[in-house]
This record gives structure tokens, C-alpha cells and sequence, in this order.
């Protein structure tokens, strides 16, 4: 609606990407030269849209149309200013309606539907925009009501492992305990992922519904969200957010006057990737040594205290409201085979375009980085792609076609893991990644079992002598050996999977691992 | 009859010895009491003192361990299982450098080489002149607006050489 007496709407982020290319002081110029004009400019902070090339992105609303400037530095703003931006006038900066934006258009927004839209500090704001129509909907029902929508939807977890998040919670309901929990787990720990905390910073209120209909569903009051450090903006609206929602009965005893409750906080990591890993998380939370536990028993049957506990990823738990909202069919209409729904990817690295893309499952990979990424961003071919983070695979071009979709992925020795899809141009020294992907286990191993503590380091090392060329063949058969022991005699995904990125380097870039004379190491 | 035998009290949690100034003392001492009695409370007690002190005392550990009735290698483990928390007292600014994939992509491996060498430092280093600390970070999930770096809890984005030098210097300016 109309601002205040008339003034001009103008967004500008306070996502930590459009903050890091200077968003703050892009809206303090925005200020300023308001004042100094005496424009009537009412200003909100609201997440980023995604396009993160275009950050810091500001949206000025013209008669209910919001139009898009970007990217836009301080010493721009006085410019626009004078090309007439808050009436919506054109400028080399301009983009024309956001939501025409190719880029913006393409996508299915259904989990970050008003990530970037909406001003995430207000509650008001969330609930114009459709939000806590599913924990209405979710309060109308039986908690096995509840769990047999989420199970129909499909949904599976969007943290990495994939697994069906209505089978998680029919557990939890049937757990027999004095206290259950839900837990959050926010701790996003794989380079080239940004979407949990683009959500957490842009519409942090579609989590804190996520997580409370988690607690109807399966009849745990309390949940904790585990975030790590390294996002400290997320934290600020997430703190935000909940309290927002405790005084307005969102959360607490009597959400809503239906009786039930729901407590929620946040707790911080403290840089420790194997934390991502869920039953380390739970040590972690538990204020001890984040190690890895053995499985079973589930976490859904002995988690958190020794608790029955649903533990999901943040875009798993920020999918739900839509799905008691708009009915398990509509959102499993979207997807292919049995990758249901969409799911935000995260096009980033050496790519021109890099941001957040959320579609159906389905498209190909090459689509994704040429038709949304615009190429690299360096101008050169792309030589190699990592999908799923860390423990993810490289790909080369002739894998480019596979698509999005769990399974394909699996098919072609490699995950979708969390969506991140990290692009590297024809400078990369494929064997320098593959030495980097075994140091990453040495240093994030929990040291719980001797393959990931000690194989990451012995492949390291193995690496090493490979790539001088010491006995290349021998090496190269102690270094598949390594990998077969740490794929299967690991406890976890960190130690199982580093054979991933380690071996397809190894497959595909065979010739990067033996030149005889090699450029300094990239990672050293 | 007991008056008769006065009851002798055997401090059996008696303060451990330790070289902690007075105010780092009771900053330890109010963090454990403000948050010692909630569900897993070391992890937010360990933020607690490393916000109010910069780092983690040694000295603080046995402290800890008193005041959640842990022993002290269980709290040692926690400290030092988690790179976050320090051991010992940081420049005046922390400089956390992204190591990882996305960053890679974008030239970060020679973003630290001009870091390590500007600085005259390794990463865990401190700078001469104590206003700098350098740690490595994987991944501050600014991964398509590389190479990033975080100064305190500021991101940075798209960092080349230059910008690392105008960064620093600023926080060199401010106290």
C-alpha cells in the first residue's frame, strides 16, 4: 500500500551478499541525498532477490510496481536521483519491473516466494504475503494429518542426504517420550551453498512456521535452530523473527489459543563443518565435542538428550508451510521421478550471473549455468563444475547435460547434495582440487574413525607424491585403495564421500595429475 | 549433640589457581552463571566469554569446569575442537580469508598468498603491530560474490588485492 504520507518505497537489501558489495552504504547515500532533495522516501530492508551480480539491488515501488536498479554503488545514487529513479525513469543501471527480469521469471518460487519481497523484520508484512496460512491450516488437524501431507508431497531433505522428511517425522510421532525436539539444522557448511541463509535473512518467519508445524506434527515444544557463526546477519533476523513471533502467539504456550506449545532459539556453531552432519550437530547442541554418533538408533528415536527429535535442513522445514497451505498435490505436481517440488539452487564461483535459482527439478545442468549463468565470469570455457559442495563431484563438460534430479545425479557417480553448483574456468589445476578436497578432511575430521582422521591425511600425501611423480602408477593405486577404504569404512558423509571430488578429479582430469612440470599449487 | 562436633567444611570444589585478571575472572564467572542452567550450555558459555574477552583463556577452562561440574578435559575438548574458539588473545581485528571451492574458483589462492605476504603473517598469525589476526574460514556463503573475507562479523565481497590493502588499513585506523 501507500507509504508514509505518500513517500516513495524504495528496497534496498540487508542480505549479507548485497551488504558485502556496500548495501549499507548504498541506503545511507539513499538517505541523504533524500533528505537533501526533500523526497519523501520511506526505505525497507528486505532480503536479496538473487541476483546476486546485481547487488546491492534497489527496488523503487511505482504505483505498485517494484522496478530494479543495480548494481548500485553510493556514488551512484546521486545519478539516479536526478534521471527521476523513485518515479521509475530509466537509467544505465535500470532492469525494469524486477519480476520481468528473465533471470527473476524463469523461476518457480514456491520455499523463497517472498524471499526479497517482503520486509522480514515484520510480521505484519509476512502475514499480507500469505504467511502462517499453513500453521492454520496445520492447527485444523491431527498431528498424523499433518505427517501424511508432508509424506504425499514427497518431500525429501533438502540438506543434502535427500532422505523423505514425512518417514522422519512418522517416527517422531510414533516415539513414546516426555519431551521431543525439533532441530534445525542450519549449519551450511558447503562452499558454493547460500540458500538457507538467504532464507534465514530474507523471510526468516517461513522457517520459524516451518519448525512449529514440525512440532504439532509430531508433539515435540521445544526446537532449537543450529546456526553457524559465519552468519551473523542470519542470526539478527532470525533473533528478530522469533521474538516478533512470541509476542504475537506465534510461538510459546498457547500458539494461537489452540493450546499447544512451541518454544524456539537459536544456538551458534563455532566453525566446525562436520556439525552439518546431523547426529554431530545433536553432540554439538549438547554442548559437547561435535562427533559423529553411531547410527542406530535414529535420531528420530534418541536424538537431541537422548530425546526423540526431528532434525532437518532449513529449506526442508521452510517448504512445509506451503505444503499444508496449498495441499501435498500442488507442490508435488513440480519435480521429476522422485525428486518432487523444486529446489533452489545456487549457481556460484567463477560464473556471471551467480545467485539463486529456484526450479522444478528437472532442468539440465548445462541450462542452469549457460541460460541462467550467462557462462564464466573470467570469459573463458568452463572446464570443470563441483555440484553438492565439498564432498561433491567434479564434472566435466560431457556430464553437463545430466539433470537436476537426485537420482541422475547418483547415476553419474555424484550428488545434488544442498544445490550448490560451483564453476570453475580452464585455469583450474584439477589435481590442486583433489589435494584440496582430501586437506578439507583433515581438517574438519571429527576424528571419530580411523579412515577420515587418517586416510585424509595419508591422501594428502599420497597426492603429493603423485603429482611430483613418484612412482605416478603405484601412487595411483595406493590412492584408489585409500578410497575405497574411506568410502565404505567411514562412519559419516565426510569421510564417505571425499572419495568423490578425489576420484572424478582423478577420472576425468587424468592429465592434470601428471604434468611433469607443475605450476605453483593452488591450494598450499 | 551435633553442636558438639562442629562440622568442619571441606571445600570440595575449591577455586583452581590461575593467572586470569580480575576482569576476566568475572567476565567467565557471569557468563557461566547467566547461562549454566540451560540444556547444553558450554557451547553459548564459550561464545559468551570468547565475545566478552576475545579468546578463551586457559585459565578459564578449569573455571568452566568448576561451575558446570565437568571436569576440566571435557571442557578442553570442547575448546579445542572447534575452530572458532581461540586460544589466545587475537589482534585488535580478526580477518577470516575463505579457503574454499567457490572462493578457489575466483582467484582466492592468491588473495592469501597476497594476504600472508602483506601482512607478514601465516594464518593464526598476528600482525607486529597487533592490530591484525589472520584465520582461515570455510565457506561465509558468499560464494557467488567471491573471493570473500569477514573483518570481525563484516562481509566482504568480490576482494581483489587492492581492496584487501584498503581494508586493512581502514581497520588499522579505527581503534
Amino acid at each position: 500500500m501507500s507509504g508514509l504520507g505518500g513517500a516513495v518505497k524504495i528496497y534496498v537489501p540487508r542480505d549479507a551478499a548485497a551488504l558485502s558489495v556496500g548495501a549499507e552504504r548504498t541506503a545511507q547515500a539513499i538517505v541523504t541525498q533524500a533528505q537533501r532533495r526533500g523526497v519523501a522516501v520511506e526505505l525497507i530492508r528486505n532480503g536479496s532477490r538473487g541476483l546476486l551480480w546485481l547487488e546491492p539491488l534497489v527496488e523503487v515501488e511505482v504505483e505498485g510496481t517494484r522496478m530494479a536498479y543495480g548494481p548500485v554503488r553510493s556514488e551512484d545514487v546521486a545519478g539516479l536521483f536526478e534521471a527521476g529513479f523513485t518515479s521509475g525513469r530509466a537509467h544505465p543501471l535500470g532492469h525494469g519491473v524486477t519480476e520481468q527480469i528473465p533471470y527473476f521469471k524463469r523461476q518457480e518460487r514456491l520455499t523463497f516466494a517472498r524471499v526479497g519481497l517482503t520486509d522480514p523484520r515484520s510480521l505484519a508484512d509476512y502475514v499480507a504475503h500469505g504467511g502462517y496460512r499453513g500453521l492454520r491450516a496445520a492447527l485444523a488437524l491431527k498431528p498424523a494429518e499433518i505427517v501424511a501431507a508432508v509424506t504425499a508431497s514427497g518431500l525429501r531433505g533438502r540438506g543434502g542426504a535427500a532422505f523423505p522428511a514425512g518417514i522422519k517425522w512418522k517416527t517422531v510421532l510414533g516415539a513414546e517420550a516426555s519431551q521431543k525436539y525439533v532441530v534445525c539444522n542450519a549449519d551450511e557448511g558447503d562452499s558454493g551453498t547460500f540458500s538457507d541463509r538467504m532464507l534465514m535473512e530474507g523471510d526468516p518467519f517461513v522457517l520459524i512456521e516451518g519448525m512449529t508445524i514440525a512440532g504439532l506434527a509430531t508433539g515435540a515444544t521445544r526446537g532449537y535452530i543450529y546456526l553457524r557463526w559465519e552468519y551473523p546477519q542470519a542470526k539478527l533476523a532470525l533473533e528478530a523473527a522469533i521474538g516478533a513471533a512470541y509476542a504475537a502467539n506465534y510461538l510459546g504456550p498457547n500458539i494461537q489459543g489452540s493450546g499447544q506449545a512451541f518454544d524456539l532459539e537459536v544456538r551458534m556453531g563455532a566453525g566446525a563443518y562436520i556439525c552439518g552432519e546431523e547426529t554431530s550437530l545433536l553432540e554439538s547442541l549438547e554442548g559437547k565435542r561435535g562427533q559423529v554418533r553411531f547410527k542406530p538408533p535414529l535420531p528420530a528415536i534418541q536424538g537431541l538428550f537422548g530425546k526423540p527429535t526431528v532434525i532437518n535442513n532449513v529449506i526442508t522445514f521452510a517448504s512445509v508451510p506451503i505444503i499444508l497451505d496449498r495441499g501435498a498435490e500442488y507442490y508435488q505436481h513440480f519435480g521429476m521421478g522422485r525428486s518432487r517440488g523444486t529446489l533452489p539452487m545456487q549457481l556460484a564461483g567463477n560464473i556471471k550471473h551467480g545467485g539463486l535459482v529456484e526450479i522444478a527439478f528437472g532442468m539440465t545442468l548445462r541450462e542452469l549455468m549457460e541460460d541462467f549463468g550467462g557462462g564464466s565470469l573470467s570469459g573463458r570455457p568452463i572446464r570443470a563444475v563441483q555440484v553438492g559442495g565439498p564432498l561433491g563431484a567434479y564434472l566435466p563438460e560431457s556430464q553437463f547435460d545430466t539433470p537436476l534430479d537426485y537420482e541422475a545425479f547418483a547415476a553419474v557417480k555424484g550428488m545434488l547434495g544442498h544445490g550448490g553448483i560451483v564453476v570453475f574456468d580452464d585455469t583450474v589445476d584439477m589435481a590442486a582440487q583433489a589435494r584440496y578436497a582430501m586437506e578439507f578432511c583433515a581438517i574438519e575430521s571429527c576424528g571419530k574413525c580411523t579412515p577420515c582422521r587418517i586416510g585424509s591425511i595419508r591422501g594428502v600425501e599420497v597426492i603429493d607424491r603423485l603429482i611430483a611423480g613418484e612412482q605416478a602408477a603405484k601412487q595411483e593405486t595406493i590412492l584408489r585403495d585409500l578410497c575405497e577404504t574411506l568410502t565404505y569404512g567411514s562412519l559419516c558423509a565426510l569421510g564417505g564421500l571425499t572419495p568423490y571430488p578425489v576420484l572424478s578429479a582423478l577420472n576425468h582430469f587424468p592429465e592434470d595429475f601428471v604434468k611433469p612440470v607443475r605450476a605453483s599449487s593452488a591450494s598450499g | 549433640m551435633s553442636s558438639q562436633s562442629p562440622r568442619r567444611v571441606i571445600p570440595i570444589k575449591a577455586e583452581p589457581p590461575s593467572n586470569l585478571s580480575a576482569a576476566e575472572r568475572s567476565a567467565v564467572l557471569e557468563a557461566c552463571a547467566r547461562l549454566k542452567e540451560l540444556p547444553g550450555a558450554l557451547l553459548p558459555i564459550l561464545h559468551a566469554v570468547q565475545e566478552a574477552l576475545q579468546f578463551v583463556p586457559k585459565d578459564a577452562v578449569p573455571l568452566i569446569a568448576r561451575e558446570l561440574n565437568l571436569s576440566v578435559a571435557e571442557v578442553h575438548g570442547v575448546v579445542s575442537f572447534y575452530h572458532y574458539f581461540r586460544h589466545s588473545r587475537p589482534g585488535r581485528h580478526v580477518v577470516h580469508l575463505c579457503r574454499a571451492e567457490a572462493c578457489q574458483a575466483l582467484g582466492a589462492p592468491a588473495l592469501e598468498a597476497h594476504a600472508k605476504s602483506s601482512l607478514k603473517i601465516e594464518f593464526h598469525g598476528t600482525t607486529a603491530d597487533g592490530a591484525i589476526s589472520l584465520e582461515p574460514v570455510y565457506c561465509l556463503g558468499n560464494c557467488a560474490l567471491g573471493p570473500s573475507l569477514m573483518i570481525d562479523e563484516e562481509l566482504h565481497g568480490r576482494v581483489t588485492a587492492d581492496r584487501f590493502d584498503a581494508l586493512v588499513s581502514q581497520s588499522r585506523e579505527r581503534a
